[in-house]
């Protein structure tokens, strides 16, 4: 059903948030208002404040973050990895759309920056969710290869315009920014797969070496898994590779309704 | 979601809050709220068409109030819930059919939508003034 508040558990406790000055002598300070979440202390989450010298910062919103964990408050949790935009792993909600912290530079936000763990999301400590489900989503739609014909000698050929059909679905890094942009995804994600796992699901429906497309169609048709989606548009909006998922699960609708016809 | 630990919060997502609107959710919640306008609306046009079968006294009573001010202002904004609903269900037709997802494309529809729905709202109402 469709929930317009949060439970109690995770209502932000506005009281509780810390605030961090900037070290005397500042001049160029920027404040960022940082989700914070310790599953320890059983309390709500809060948000803190921390000021940062933007004059001894690296331009990106992860740099910003790695300088306030190593210099500010140690405590402060995030994932990141190749912080060029390539693992997917700093995805969070900045400054009210889903990006990478790594690529999403801090002078491209207006005022404070407002960083919160990606949308709708069960949170295991500070700006880190739960990424079971989403993961266990994924490895219902099967994403590898599935063939009845016997393996050849060498690779699966293609002809460069079955190999073009990838291209734009290929690049998915599986951030999650996309599914977790989206309402529909919110209110349904229990049934509804959401936008990185239906543009997954395409990319092997579209692949000419794949032989299981009827299979892959048959565990899609059902009124949750592909057609929560409302064409909303956040996850195109949102994706920090400028993918369309959108169109991918449009694509996967209109395969529904040609097999039939 | 299943998990070992269930007390772990929720992280913020309500719209306009903590996640930026933008045209098309905007135009996506629209379309749904005036859909639900529109439901209710079916019970005004069975209304007057039940005073209508009821004679001119009762016809006179149920147009009393859809000529006052409030009567008009709803009125108005029922014809604007169906011309908004329809230019952005034809939006939803192209969708169909696979034309229109590109970011560029889809804006450039949504303020269509909204520009002709308008027009259409205003065509109408200027219609039904003229006679």
């Amino acid at each position: 059903m469709a929930q317009f508040s949060l439970p109690q558990n995770s209502k932000i406790d506005k009281a509780a948030g810390k605030h961090y000055p900037a070290p005397a002598g500042a001049k160029n300070v920027k404040t960022f208002q940082i989700y914070r979440y310790e599953p320890d202390t059983g309390k709500n989450p809060r948000i803190d404040r921390y000021d940062v010298d933007m004059d001894k910062c690296g331009p990106m919103v992860l740099d910003a973050l790695i300088k306030i964990k190593n210099e500010i408050d140690s405590t402060l949790t995030f994932r990141r990895s190749c912080r060029e935009g390539i693992c997917g792993s700093c995805a969070m909600n900045i400054d009210g759309t889903n990006t990478l912290a790594c690529i999403k530079g801090c002078d491209e936000i207006k005022g404070d920056a407002k960083i919160y763990p990606l949308p709708h999301m069960p949170v295991v400590k500070d700006l880190v969710p739960d990424m079971t489900h989403f993961y266990a989503q994924l490895a219902s739609i099967e994403p590898w290869l599935k063939t009845d014909s016997p393996a050849p000698s060498r690779e699966r050929l293609q002809s460069e315009e079955d190999r073009a059909k990838i291209d734009g679905l290929y690049e998915c890094i599986l951030c999650a920014c996309c599914s977790t942009s989206c309402p529909s995804y919110w209110w349904n994600g229990d049934r509804y797969l959401g936008p990185a796992i239906l543009l997954q699901a395409y990319r092997w429906l579209v692949d000419s070496r794949d032989e299981a497309t009827g299979e892959r169609l048959d565990a899609l048709e059902d009124p949750f898994k592909l057609y929560r989606c409302h064409t909303i548009m956040n996850c195109s909006k949102t994706c920090p590779k400028g993918l369309n998922p959108a169109k991918a699960i449009g694509e996967i609708k209109k395969m529904m309704v040609e097999r039939t016809v | 979601m299943s998990h070992p630990t269930p007390n772990r919060p929720l992280s913020p997502f309500m719209l306009g809050q903590y996640y930026r609107f933008q045209l098309t959710s905007l135009l996506s919640i629209i379309h749904r709220i005036t859909g639900v306008g529109l439901s209710l609306g079916t019970f005004l046009l069975a209304g007057w068409l039940i005073s209508l079968a009821g004679g001119p006294e009762c016809y006179a009573a149920f147009a009393k109030h859809l000529t006052a001010w409030y009567g008009q202002v709803l009125l108005f904004g029922w014809s604007w819930a169906l011309m908004y609903h329809l230019c952005n269900g034809i939006r939803h037709l192209g969708w169909d059919v696979g034309k229109g997802y590109a970011l560029s494309a889809a804006y450039a529809s949504g303020y269509a939508v909204v520009v002709v729905s308008l027009i259409l709202t205003a065509a109408a109402w200027a219609v039904a003034y003229a006679h």
